[in-house]
Parts: C-alpha cells; sequence; structure tokens
C-alpha cells in the first residue's frame, strides 16, 4: 500500500514539475481560468480513464471506448434532430453505451473470449455502424439544438457542467472502488482469479460489470464530446483509446489486473491532458502529441514494473544468467 | 478396438490422414476459401479474370506478410500491435532518404532496417525488461506513428523513383506480381521456421508454458526478442510493398493494420493464448480474407462495411467453436 500511495505521490510530483515547468516560462498557462480550461478539456479522458480502470483491474482491456464513444455521441446527435428532450437523450446514450459494453463484456464471460481480440472486433463494428446508420453523413453545429449544445458549457459555480461530471464521475468512481463490495470484486478478481472464485465471486460476471461500467460512461462521454465540439461524424474521438489505455498505464494501474487507484488514473489522465493543452502554448506543434503520449506508456511501464518486480521472478532471473 | 486406460477409451488407431486433414481447421478453411471463390464467380462476371484476381491480391499479399510472423508471435504467447506503426515509419523513412536522391537498392536496404530497429525496439523491451507486450506495443504503435506525424504533419511524400515503383506494382510473369512471389516465399520460410527447426519447436513450447521452456534450456527471452525482430522485418518488407504501390507516404498509411493481421492469424487457427497453430492455416486464412474482401469490393460495398466484417469474423471465428463446444456439452 505504500508502495502505491508513493508512486501517487511521484506522480503528482511529476505532474507540479510540468506545470512548474511550463509557468517559468508561460505564466499564464497556470492561471485558475487555464487550469479550469485543461480540466474541462481532460473531462472525457478522465471519464473514459475511470471506465477503463476497472476494466484493466479485472485483467481484462477495452480498446472499443472510442468507438462506443462515437457511436453514442452519433445517436445522440440523431435523437436531438428528431427532437427528444434532453435528459431522454442522456438516459439513452449511458443506456445504450452501457448496452455496447455488456456486448463485450457478455464475449469475455460466457465465451471466455480474450478481451483484446473481442474489443478490436467491436472497435470496428461499433465505428462501422456509425456509417450504416448515416451513410457517412455528418452532422453539423447548425443541425443541433441549442439547448443540447449548451448542456456542457453551462458554467455553474465557476466551472462549466463537462468539468463537474468529470468531477462527479471521479467521486462516484472512488466511493464504488473503495467503499462497494463490487469495488472489491474487481481488485480481488484482478489480483487472484483462482482466489476470488474461492472466496465466491464469479470472475466473468465481475469483469462484465467492468465492461458495463466502462461503456456507460463511453456512452456518457459520447453525448458530452459531440455537444461540445458541435459536430458528430463516423471518426470522432478515433484513435482516442490509445490515450486512455495511456491515462491509466501512467497513472500507475497495473495491466496485469488487480492493483491501481482513481486517484492514479486521474492523475494519469490529467498529465496527458495538460501536455496537450501546453504544447501550442509553448510552441510545438500539435503533431508531437501522439509521440509524447507514446512515449510516456512506454516509461510508465518501464517504470511500474521496476517498482512490481517479485523477488522470486529476479531469483530466477539471475539463476538463468548463470548458466 | 479400444483400449481402456484410467477409464479412458484409448483408440488402437488414428483416424485416417485423409479423415484428420478434412475434420481440421485448415480442412475446413480449404472448403470457406473455394465456396467464397465459387460464390463470387457466381456473383460477378468480373470475378474470374485473372487480371482482376492478380489486382485482388493486394488485399492480402502485405497483410500476409507480417501475419507470418505474427503468428509465430502469438503461437509464442505474445502479440505486436505496433505493426502498422512500424509501416509508417518506415515509410517515412525511406520517403525522406528519397527526397535525399536516394537510389532504390539504399531505400530498400533503409526499408527493411528501419523495420528491424522498430521491431528490436519491441523485443528489447518485452524481452530484455519483461514488460507484457500489449502494453508495450500499444505504446510503441503510438511512439512509430507520431514520429511520422511529427516528420510528415498533414505533408505527405509523393515522387519516389520509377525503379521503385516495381514492388508494388511489377510483376514477375504474366500476371504474377512481385508482391505475391514474396508472399509465397514468406509462406515458405515461415512455414520451413516454424514447422521444421528448432527455433519453431521453441516457440511451441514457449507458447504452451514459458517457464517450463525456460527449465528444459530454451533461452525464452532471446527467442522472444528474435520474434519481434522477424516481426519488424516483415513488417518492413510489407512497408516497402505498400508505399511502391502506393507511390506516395502519408503518416496515416496502414492505419488498423494490426487488427486485420492479427484476424487473419486467428482466422488460420492460431490459437490467441499461445502454443498452437500453422503456416498452412494463415496462408489460407489469408486467401479467405483476400476473397471476402475483393468479393464484397466487387458489389461496391464501402471499405468501412468490410472492416465491419473482418471485426466480426474474428469474434466469430472465435466463439463459433466455443459455442459449438458448449452445445456439444449439454
Amino acid at each position: 500500500m505504500s508502495m502505491l500511495k508513493s508512486r501517487e505521490t511521484i506522480l503528482a510530483l511529476a505532474i507540479l514539475a510540468l506545470l512548474a515547468a511550463i509557468a517559468s516560462r508561460f505564466p499564464g498557462f497556470v492561471s485558475p481560468g487555464n487550469l479550469a480550461r485543461v480540466l474541462t478539456d481532460t473531462s472525457p479522458l478522465i471519464l473514459l480513464a475511470l471506465g477503463q480502470m476497472t476494466v484493466i483491474l479485472t485483467k481484462c482491456i477495452d480498446l472499443s471506448v472510442a468507438a462506443n464513444l462515437a457511436l453514442c455521441g452519433m445517436v445522440a446527435a440523431l435523437m436531438n434532430g428528431a427532437g427528444v428532450p434532453l435528459p431522454l437523450i442522456l438516459l439513452a446514450v449511458i443506456l445504450l453505451g452501457a448496452a455496447l459494453g455488456a456486448v463485450n463484456g457478455l464475449l469475455v464471460w460466457k465465451l471466455g473470449i480474450p478481451s483484446i481480440v473481442v474489443t478490436l472486433g467491436t472497435m470496428t463494428i461499433y465505428r462501422g455502424s456509425i456509417f450504416l446508420m448515416t451513410g457517412g453523413a455528418w452532422i453539423n453545429a447548425h443541425q443541433m439544438s441549442d439547448a443540447f449544445k449548451a448542456f456542457p458549457r453551462t458554467v455553474v459555480l465557476g466551472l462549466p457542467v463537462m468539468a463537474w461530471i468529470g468531477l462527479a464521475g471521479v467521486a462516484a468512481m472512488a466511493l464504488v472502488l473503495t467503499r462497494t463490495p463490487l469495488g472489491r470484486a474487481f481488485h480481488a478478481v484482478g489480483g487472484n482469479p483462482h482466489a476470488a472464485v474461492y472466496t465466491g465471486l464469479s470472475v466473468g460476471r465481475t469483469q462484465c460489470a467492468a465492461f458495463v461500467l466502462s461503456g456507460a460512461l463511453a456512452g456518457l462521454t459520447g453525448y458530452l464530446w459531440v455537444a461540445r465540439y458541435a459536430v458528430a461524424y463516423v471518426d470522432i474521438a478515433a484513435g482516442f483509446e490509445l490515450d486512455v489505455v495511456a491515462a491509466c498505464v501512467i497513472g500507475g494501474i497495473a495491466i496485469a489486473g488487480g492493483a491501481g487507484s482513481v486517484a492514479g488514473a486521474v492523475m494519469g489522465a490529467l498529465f496527458l491532458g495538460i501536455i496537450k493543452n501546453a504544447l501550442p502554448v509553448v510552441g510545438i506543434s500539435p503533431f508531437w502529441q501522439m509521440a509524447i503520449s507514446g512515449s510516456a506508456i512506454l516509461v510508465a511501464i518501464a517504470f511500474n514494473a521496476a517498482s512490481q518486480r517479485e523477488p522470486g521472478r529476479i531469483i530466477l532471473k539471475q539463476a538463468e544468467h548463470r548458466t | 478396438m479400444t483400449t481402456a486406460i484410467n477409464g479412458r477409451h484409448i483408440p488402437d488407431r488414428l483416424t485416417s490422414p485423409a479423415a484428420r486433414a478434412l475434420k481440421s481447421w485448415e480442412g475446413l478453411l480449404l472448403v470457406v476459401a473455394v465456396a467464397i471463390f465459387i460464390l463470387n464467380a457466381l456473383a460477378s462476371p468480373y470475378f474470374l479474370d485473372p487480371w482482376n484476381l492478380s489486382d485482388a491480391s493486394f488485399n492480402f499479399t502485405e497483410k500476409a506478410m507480417i501475419a507470418f510472423a505474427m503468428a509465430m508471435l502469438i503461437v509464442a504467447g505474445e502479440i505486436d500491435l505496433s505493426v502498422g506503426a512500424i509501416i509508417a515509419l518506415v515509410s517515412t523513412v525511406m520517403g525522406l532518404a528519397m527526397t535525399l536522391g536516394t537510389p532504390t537498392p539504399v531505400l530498400v536496404l533503409l526499408g527493411l532496417g528501419t523495420g528491424l530497429l522498430c521491431g528490436a525496439f519491441n523485443g528489447l523491451l518485452v524481452a530484455g525488461f519483461g514488460l507484457p507486450s500489449i502494453v508495450v506495443t500499444i505504446g510503441t504503435m503510438s511512439l512509430f506513428r507520431g514520429i511520422s506525424y511529427i516528420v510528415l504533419g498533414d505533408g505527405a511524400f509523393t515522387g519516389y523513383p520509377e525503379s521503385f515503383a516495381w514492388f508494388g506494382q511489377g510483376y514477375v510473369f504474366w500476371v504474377i506480381t512481385v508482391e505475391l512471389v514474396i508472399f509465397a516465399l514468406a509462406a515458405l520460410v515461415f512455414g520451413v521456421l516454424l514447422h521444421r527447426t528448432s527455433l519453431g519447436r521453441m516457440v511451441y513450447a514457449i507458447g504452451n508454458n514459458a517457464t517450463a521452456a525456460r527449465f528444459s534450456g530454451i533461452r525464452v527471452e532471446r527467442v522472444r526478442f528474435i520474434l519481434f525482430l522477424l516481426t519488424g522485418l516483415m513488417s518492413g518488407i510489407a512497408a516497402i510493398c505498400l508505399t511502391s504501390r502506393l507511390g506516395s507516404t502519408r503518416p496515416s498509411i496502414a492505419a488498423g493494420f494490426e487488427l486485420e493481421v492479427v484476424t487473419i492469424v486467428v482466422l488460420g487457427g492460431v490459437s490467441i493464448l499461445g502454443g498452437s497453430g500453422s503456416v498452412l492455416g494463415v496462408v489460407l486464412a489469408a486467401l479467405v480474407m483476400g476473397l471476402v474482401t475483393f468479393g464484397l469490393g466487387l458489389l461496391n460495398v464501402p471499405g468501412i462495411v468490410m472492416s465491419i466484417v473482418t471485426g466480426a469474423l474474428l469474434i466469430a471465428v472465435i466463439a463459433i467453436p466455443r459455442l459449438w463446444a458448449m452445445a456439444r456439452r449439454r
């Protein structure tokens, strides 16, 4: 536990150092107003990273989140076009996202197919479905109602609703993961599946629950994304699943399952969000973003692995080198 | 005649080789390939034209080259999701060299070298530092393609020398393309490598039980490193073919290749959990995928719908045998 804490402390320090480095040249970046903008901008990543974290905790991975987001976003835009009121749209996208997550979860649970294969497949199926629904057409700002677009931007108590939803997601997930049997189950199933079975937990069902949670969050984010950028088309958030996995890996969520915290996932997302927002300020081409997040993933996993290496394995490796 | 040992009935003789071949995954794939071939021939009058078929082979040759190496990697229980990104980086390096006036042979060597370097980088992280290959290659996938984006931004390299076009647009003999020959050679080399050499045996041993393999004296990490190197090399070769065929380099080149390559491998009967599979299966799976894409193309189905078919195929291929087994247990 102390090791976990220390890893998050290191990440927090890294974020502070990053902010300090940017602030030394561009003090405007750390003004409260701009930091709030960064938080708002990073909210989708935070929400998806929270879902991805629960999936990774149970030894799975969800590569379909970005496609799920895009599909739900398109459905939200289409429902808006049909005149459905906003609360119903919100409910619908959350349910649809959860259902898409359940498809992943059921394939993993009932058929025992490795999650990477399932979600690699559903990723293309979900995104392709958007094309089937729309024939590749775009839904632009003028085709969306004002209420639909305004909701995520509405400022409440100094922060836009989008940021508040991100924060609410963080609070809710922290509660679920540390204070409920389900949260305990996520950790137990990933930490030691065999032991989890002996304590009466269904590994598959818990994994399925994680996928449903991840899907529901992706669905909600789909609406936020489409409303905020005021456009919906087949390729929105393409490749975003990599950023989400990157946020989790940077946040110290062990890819082998069982270890990780909400604070880690959130800080991993914020780390990437700060870099993304700082690049144009510092004057680096946004085309650097992809390579930087790739490098950040590699550094983070190397770092995590170094701190997680079990003593037993090291002994075996030394013995191996001697021969 | 059967003999009972420990309550299990052991038949005196196995079923005949022909019957086994028919029941095997490869036999099934062959039947599927022939069926799709006949369906395509019936559905479109343009299908049976040798030149059309030769054109259609581009649907799978580049992906299949990588699939052979990926198959060995997956048999060994690893995976490489960075293959599409390696193609992007290799293509970018060649494009950069091309703008400096580098002659074709050097371009090819540069391409192969860059592919090998990328593979070595993955291999070093996985085998050298003991990191899980899924996350490592998700990371390098961003890194490699990210470097392409840094170099190219939203631009492109065009104007490759005419001699470079031979790899992706040339013909060796009649309708037999250069790529088809490379594909066949790769199939042969990897078939021998996986099924007739000690390296191949080690790959199966590692895939079935890496710890046991290590205790039986196999240098597990070195074999893993070699496999990543091979995948990098084949991605480099595929990048040369693809760049030569398209005649240009964009940072988005070969986007989503990893999905199709993994689909071909899994469709070919290679267990995603490692330990089993054959090169013949991968060859047949590549043919099936190529025929399906070509057939859909003839029916004017857009590319993104084909990707739905690919995704569904990937899941169905694994799901159906499991559903079948579940149904039989009841």
